[in-house]
């Protein structure tokens, strides 16, 4: 895999995947260049902000902020209280008008609608960055509301934008549970990506004697985790580096649901290992998320000491688990990592509804941008201009408007939703079983026998 | 000469029938099918009892007639077992040889077969039977007669078949309203797997499909024993019932559709063909869109074939099956089916008859009594050990020996 060097632009790019996702996004209709965030000269350096929404959020990017991670960060919370106690440098208070800064009571509603309100303020803050990170603890009120909101206005500035979040525990409550899986799925229509971790699998990772800080603490551990994981891949100096492209072909306009696991060997069987502890993970399912998933992307970091023949094996190994995925691999040799070996693995899953015959979804390695004329130095070298040259996702920021002419529009939007909201739900069209209602269903592969064959497929008959 | 014990009754409790064939052994020991009697079934719907007294009536129409039929006086029935509950795996049971020149006696076999049934079930429910696959003795394996060979370990496998008390309950008490006995409860699908192959076609390996008006079962034998059985709630009353919903009609005008126009696969004739059918009341014809029909009625079958045939497949039993698939049933009846399971399924398909038992020529040859027909079978299977005492538990040529046990 290594000896396919990302720097060779392969002269294909009539493939028929030229048409990559970027031009589904409707905002980039228009080709914008050179973009206005990047320095005309010199290497552009990948910005990133990280911002914490919500309570549970704003923990996260502080124990994030307190690790020397590099990168600017924004507290958004309802609840000014806890807000104040956040060490971040940017907070940002929302709808101090409708809930005078007490939270929203754990109402996504509520926070959907504050944040909609916001959604100026939450657009400016999102300008000039390339990757933003959301971190959000779900089910409750702001977070579960507004992410989804903030993802859009990152989106529509052009940010490749990945939501980090956590589900609740499931002592937290029918309720909550609930509310975390409608603003999982809006987050996931939002979001580039979204990266989920279930607080209630800790208790497979964690024992029983664990106290209570400390399951918060892993739960934050764990975002945080994820956010530097990302990072390296990106960042790290590289022998087979994954660049900004590679991680975009993975995870945008897919919508995905991701899955996220590091892993760690050490020692003569450190591939062994790391493979076992992947296979076994909770976040994976037992590898059942590899086995769903469609993009993969792998960042592996060894000493000097990693040799081909390990490579090969751990690649050939995860490579059998996952045999649907485009898999995206990158490595780097850190000598602090002598002997040992780390695997940061990102399983993406695209919804179902989303699917598309998109031959990007072959695990054809053609499919890497770097043969699209999309490698590293080309990306990051944006003097040179080429005649192909896609749109770029970076757009400028939106145009300034008066205080006037903002307001009409949050308010014309404000208004629109308010009434969509009213939409009524139509009745289910419930198919008699005829002679059969009365008896007991007969029930296979949770398919119910007694209706009509006709029906469950869908075969119409005119 | 007709003492009692020479009459075999078999009485398939079914959807739409209730069947009672009487058999007879005659002095060389041949089964003779004497008499045969039926009844529309009222009272049951997928194979199980859900109006107690109507039901009782219909069994009594049908016993009443095979008596008058064959001519004798029928005080115990074989009676068939089928419904959802109903369930089959295999098992496996370990014994070691005790005695001192490790000869493996009847008693080394009996134990076996106990450890070989003792199962972890469901609380409610009970074993219908559980049928001898292949001994093993000390890792030899194939072998269907163990005794007086010798070993220090010998294993089982058998096949179990169970199901739920109560539910089985239900045809044994309104049996057993009528003053008859129930000698024992058979699983239909294995009755009629009886009734249809002939022990070639056990060794080939055999699929036995039943479709039934509200149950299909199915049983598959490979190398003469039987691994496999199950039962799917779906049946004849399923197409009909799609198509009194599909064409809008009332059932019984479905269910007379059906027979006089239904087709297991759509023909490219069929597109756009019309039929016109008076209305019960003499008023205009009403016209129903045939390719409609036909289309209903083979998604519903095709769908039961596959559901068969996935069940089979993740088992790893379909590359065994080499002598085809048999149907009985009134489904067996439908027009094609034999092209649409031979589809499905990639094997021959025959309709099976039950042409190795001697009797009322016109009653073998049809489908729907392979069941009762089967059930009779079983019975003078059932006679002929009784007779021959408890010192073989074997019968002649066939490895497949019913342990069937049946409480109260």
């Amino acid at each position: 895999m290594i000896d396919q060097s990302p720097d060779i632009t392969a002269p294909e790019t009539s493939t028929p995947f030229d048409a990559t996702p970027v031009q589904q996004t409707p905002i980039n209709q228009t080709p914008v260049e050179p973009t206005p965030v990047v320095p005309s000269s010199g290497p552009r350096v990948l910005t990133a902000k990280i911002f914490g929404i919500g309570g549970a959020g704003c923990n996260a990017a502080d124990h994030l902020a307190r690790s020397n991670f590099n990168g600017t960060f924004y507290a958004i919370n309802t609840d000014a209280q806890a807000l104040d106690k956040t060490g971040l440098q940017n907070k940002t208070i929302l709808g101090t008008r409708r809930t005078r800064g007490i939270g929203t009571g754990g109402d996504p509603e509520l926070g959907r609608i504050v944040a909609q309100e916001d959604v100026a303020n939450l657009k400016s803050l999102t300008t000039h960055a390339d990757l933003v990170f959301i971190l959000c603890g779900l089910g409750g009120g702001t977070g579960t509301g507004a992410a989804p909101i903030l993802a859009q206005a990152a989106k529509e500035n052009g940010a490749l934008v990945l939501a980090i979040v956590t589900t609740p525990f499931d002592f937290e409550g029918n309720r909550r549970q609930a509310q975390a899986q409608t603003g999982l799925q809006a987050l996931t229509a939002a979001a580039d990506a979204v990266i989920c971790l279930p607080n209630q699998k800790l208790f497979k990772i964690l024992d029983e004697n664990t106290s209570f800080v400390d399951l918060f603490k892993t739960s934050n551990e764990m975002l945080a985790d994820a956010v530097r994981g990302v990072w390296r891949l990106l960042t790290d100096s590289a022998l087979k580096p994954v660049d900004f492209a590679d991680l975009c072909s993975v995870t945008r306009a897919r919508h995905a649901e991701s899955a996220f696991a590091i892993v760690q060997g050490v020692g003569d069987t450190r591939v062994d290992q790391v493979v076992e502890k992947l296979l076994a993970h909770p976040l994976l399912d037992a590898g059942e998320v590899l086995a769903q998933s469609d993009a993969v992307l792998v960042s592996l970091v060894g000493g000097a000491d990693l040799s081909m023949g390990e490579v090969n094996r751990l690649m050939t190994q995860i490579n059998r688990h996952c045999e649907k995925a485009n898999l995206v691999f990158g490595a780097s040799i850190n000598d602090c990592y002598q002997n040992k070996l780390s695997l940061t693995l990102i399983a993406s899953r695209s919804r179902k509804a989303d699917l598309k015959p998109e031959p990007a979804l072959s695990s054809d390695r053609a499919t890497s941008p770097a043969q699209l004329g999309l490698d590293r130095s080309q990306f990051l070298d944006t003097t040179t201009t080429q005649p192909d040259r896609r749109v770029s996702r970076v757009l400028p920021p939106a145009p300034e408007l008066t205080e006037d002419a903002r307001n009409q529009i949050i308010g014309k939007r404000g208004r629109k939703k308010m009434l969509s909201r009213q939409q009524k739900e139509l009745p289910l069209e419930i198919v008699s079983k005829g002679r059969f209602d009365k008896s007991e269903p007969t029930v296979r592969g949770g398919e119910d026998l007694d209706m009509p064959t006709y029906i469950r497929r869908g075969v119409a008959l005119n | 000469m007709f003492e009692p014990s020479n009459v075999i009754v078999g009485l398939e409790i079914g959807t739409s029938k209730i069947c009672a064939v009487v058999g007879e052994i005659n002095s060389a020991g041949a089964l003779n099918i004497i008499g045969i009697g039926q009844a529309r079934s009222n009272g049951v719907r997928k194979g199980e009892i859900c109006d107690p007294v109507k039901a009782e009536e219909d069994i009594r129409n049908a016993i009443v007639e095979a008596e008058q039929m064959a001519n004798v006086e029928i005080r115990s029935v074989f009676l068939g077992v089928t419904g959802n509950h109903i369930r089959g795996f295999n098992n496996h049971g370990v014994h070691p040889v005790v005695s001192a020149d490790r000869e493996i006696t009847e008693e080394d076999v009996q134990d076996v077969m106990k450890n070989a049934k003792a199962i972890n079930l469901p609380a409610d429910h009970s074993v219908i039977h559980a049928v001898r696959q292949l001994f093993q003795i000390d890792g030899q394996t194939g072998i269907t007669n163990p005794v007086g060979m010798f070993g220090a370990r010998v294993e089982v496998d058998v096949h179990v078949v169970h199901g739920h008390v109560n539910r089985m309950q239900n045809p044994i008490r309104a049996v057993k309203s009528l003053q008859l006995d129930v000698d024992e409860i058979v699983f239909t699908g294995l009755a009629s797997s009886l009734a249809l192959l002939t022990n070639e076609q056990k060794e080939l390996g055999a699929l036995v499909i039943d479709i039934g008006a509200g149950t299909t079962e199915y049983v598959v034998y490979c190398d003469g024993v039987i691994k496999h059985t199950g039962v799917l709630a779906v049946g004849g009353d399923h197409v009909s019932n799609d198509l009194a919903y599909g064409l809008k009609l009332p059932l019984g005008r479905a269910e007379q559709l059906k027979i006089e126009h239904g087709s297991a696969v759509l023909g490219d004739a069929d597109r756009g063909q019309k039929i016109s059918i008076s209305n019960e009341l003499g008023l205009p014809a009403i016209t129903i869109n045939r390719e409609h029909l036909r289309r209903i009625m083979s998604l519903r079958l095709e769908e039961i074939f596959e559901l068969i045939e996935q069940e089979l497949a993740e088992l790893g039993l379909l590359n065994f099956i080499r002598a085809g698939v048999f149907l009985s049933g009134g489904g067996a009846r439908i027009p094609h089916i034999q092209t649409l399971a031979e589809a499905v399924f990639d094997l021959p398909v025959y309709r099976g008859s039950s042409n190795s038992i001697s009797g009322l020529k016109s009653a073998l040859d049809q489908p729907e009594f392979a069941t009762a027909i089967g059930l009779v079978r079983f019975g003078s299977f059932q006679q002929k050990q009784k007779r021959k005492g408890k010192s073989s538990g074997f019968l002649d040529g066939a490895k497949n020996v019913f342990t069937g046990f049946f409480n109260k």
